[in-house]
């Protein structure tokens, strides 16, 4: 819904839930694409969100333990939520059988609310009117609040949010989102500053 | 024809990386640095999209009816609301606030 909403036809918007089929990045391409960046730059940003599935893949390799033949049908299923119950199912049978029904059912429901969002968007007309266009960050942040666990994921949230909203102005539609990617490498060398710092005021106690 | 390259562009991507993780040997990514920076990554990504989508205009910063939504938004997330019902807050606060004319 999201998706029509910033101009993309039902076709597209259907074609990215069949094909992409990882929430977060869907949602990144349609939001970049909207801010008017430019295909390939938009694309970056959003393989960079689907990512994270190649750990999920590293995890679940070992834990599905599956023949080579059926990992690339596999693959399209490896998200956040069947790693989540693969993960929670104590011996490999349950694992399976927890990917399988948790990827089926997610698979369809994603595409069946996708098709029905999309024609529902076209039906209202001016999103942007109904508040739809806040639908976006609202979901961005719902998915991002958790994640903020320690000190180190808020450092790299806030610096993210300083590049992404300071270079804005300055650079083409998409970069700075990928410029405030280097939040992460930088939120992790603060953390071990503070981690050394830590450890040197232990030694200084102990003397 | 733009949106459907993103699209394709997108959708390869996200496929290829699904699979180099079910694929790559173990050890490789195992590694805790290499852990640490792959979860920190999408924060910060999720974290930039996040006020982009807020606060520009194009390539301008602005301050609309959407940044009071993000607020209800925030405010639901911290009440602990269940995920539809902060989307739900945002979408009518935003909605409300332009209709009163902001």
């Amino acid at each position: 819904m999201t998706s029509a909403g910033s101009g993309l036809t039902v076709w597209q918007t259907c074609a990215l839930s069949l094909l992409v089929f990882t929430g977060a990045s869907q949602f990144a391409l349609v939001g970049a694409l909207a801010a008017g960046g430019n295909p390939l730059t938009a694309a970056a940003g959003a393989f960079f969100l689907g990512v994270r599935n190649a750990f999920y893949g590293l995890r679940l390799s070992q834990l599905l333990a599956l023949p080579r033949a059926v990992r690339p049908f596999a693959a399209q299923w490896v998200i956040d939520e069947t790693t989540a119950v693969s993960l929670a199912q104590r011996d490999r049978r349950g694992a399976r059988i927890g990917f399988a029904v948790t990827g089926l059912s997610l698979y369809v429901l994603w595409n069946l609310t996708t098709l029905l969002g999309a024609l529902g968007a076209e039906a209202i007309g001016d999103t942007d009117a109904w508040g739809l266009d806040a639908a976006g960050p609202a979901v961005f942040l719902a998915l991002l609040a958790p994640m903020l666990k320690t000190t180190t994921e808020r450092v790299a949230a806030g610096l993210a949010v300083l590049l992404g909203l300071g270079l804005l102005p300055v650079l083409p539609g998409g970069v700075p989102v990928l410029v405030a990617a280097l939040a992460a490498p930088l939120a992790l060398w603060a953390e071990g500053r503070r981690e050394g710092r830590a450890r040197g005021d232990a030694k200084e106690e102990r003397r | 024809m733009n949106v459907w390259i993103a699209i394709g562009a997108t959708a390869i991507g996200c496929y290829a990386v699904k699979l180099t993780g079910l694929l790559v040997p173990a050890g490789v990514l195992e590694r805790p640095l290499v852990r640490r920076l792959a979860a920190l990554l999408p924060v910060a990504l999720l974290a930039a999209l996040t006020a982009q989508q807020t606060f520009a205009d194009g390539q301008t910063l602005v301050l609309d009816a959407r940044a009071a939504g993000l607020a209800a938004a925030a405010v639901a997330l911290i009440l602990r609301a269940p995920f539809l019902l902060v989307v739900a807050a945002a979408v009518a606060v935003t909605a409300g606030v332009r209709a009163v004319g902001g």
